[in-house]
């Protein structure tokens, strides 16, 4: 079966993202009032063949744990469903 | 010494290394491409810097897992001499032979500068001819350097004396004007826990011709040659 799969990495919280805090002072820059944190992160869409679900979703897990992420600076979200 | 440089796509700081090692140290040499399988009885693995992968998903992540990898991690745990040198370090930190992560320079700029770099231990093979407390004038080059470790793991680096190398003024003061990209504790270089692994961001093979504005990165060389002279057989 055809999954479509969707990974949101995210800086860790208690790291600091030198990113983010500049695309908040850019915004702050631009006369937007109120911008607080701002944090960068990726986003990565993948097509996965596995046999169901529960098994998109480990292999996923999987490919998160050895590349995808970096467990010591990022967190990350996935989301399957089938395509 | 027998010397392998790893070589990913996107290496650009291999010439240099290659250079500095057979050229300037006399070393018998050997360009060792990533889909290599074997490291030809190197007594010492190079990773030099660049651009592996371009930089893609993050500084080192997908060179990690190149062929060449699975004899590097063998040799590294095995207490073979490796050296990895800012792309280098990036890998090593990737494949988990030296603790921590990279992350962009605080300032967001690409630092291309001189650094003076406090020598903090030389109770290791890279740097047992050098004095602690030395200071090193040794080059930068990246965007990526700000080394980061929970403080766990920065607890043990410093109990277990594994940081090298910080960034410091030329008078040899740690202070936040004297780190050019934010690490932690102004820390430029560190150990593995064998003391045979060490990964710098600073380019040693960019100053070990005085020609080029510095000699003081080939100290760093000198002292791998004369541990390797010390290993009796």
């Amino acid at each position: 079966m055809l999954f479509h799969c969707e990974v949101n990495i995210s800086p860790r919280q208690d790291i600091l993202d030198p990113q983010g805090d500049a695309v908040a002072k850019a915004l702050a820059n631009l006369g937007f009032a109120g911008v607080g944190e701002v944090k960068v992160g990726k986003y990565l869409i993948l097509e996965l063949e596995a046999a169901d679900e529960a098994a998109a979703r480990s292999m996923l897990d999987s490919m998160c744990h050895q590349l995808l992420a970096n467990p010591i600076t990022e967190d990350y979200v996935a989301a399957v469903r089938p395509a | 010494m027998k010397v392998a440089v790893i070589i990913f796509p996107g290496s650009n700081c291999d010439h240099d290394a290659l250079h500095v090692t057979s050229k300037v140290m006399g070393w018998d040499v050997v360009p060792v491409w990533h889909e290599s399988g074997s490291l030809g009885g190197a007594d010492l693995v190079l990773l030099p810097g660049g651009f592996s992968y371009g930089d893609y998903l993050r500084c080192g992540a997908i060179a990690r897992f190149s062929p060449i990898m699975s004899a590097v991690i063998k040799h590294a745990q095995g207490g073979g001499l490796t050296l990895g040198i800012c792309n280098g370090f990036q890998v090593l930190l990737e494949a988990g032979l030296l603790p921590g992560a990279l992350l962009r320079n605080t300032s967001l700029e690409f630092r291309c500068q001189w650094t003076n770099l406090q020598v903090q231990t030389n109770d290791c093979p890279f740097t047992q001819e050098l004095q602690v407390g030395e200071i090193l004038r040794i080059p930068i080059a990246h965007g990526d350097g700000n080394y980061f470790a929970p403080p766990d793991t920065l607890r043990q680096l410093n109990e277990q004396r594994r940081v090298v190398f910080r960034y410091c003024t030329a008078e040899g003061l740690i202070t936040p004007e004297a780190n050019p990209n934010g690490s932690v504790e102004n820390i430029a270089g560190i150990l593995s826990e064998g003391r045979n692994v060490l990964g710098l961001m600073p380019h040693l093979e960019r100053a070990s011709e005085a020609a080029l504005g510095s000699a003081d990165g080939k100290r760093v060389f000198d002292s791998l040659a004369k541990s390797l002279a010390e290993v009796s057989w």
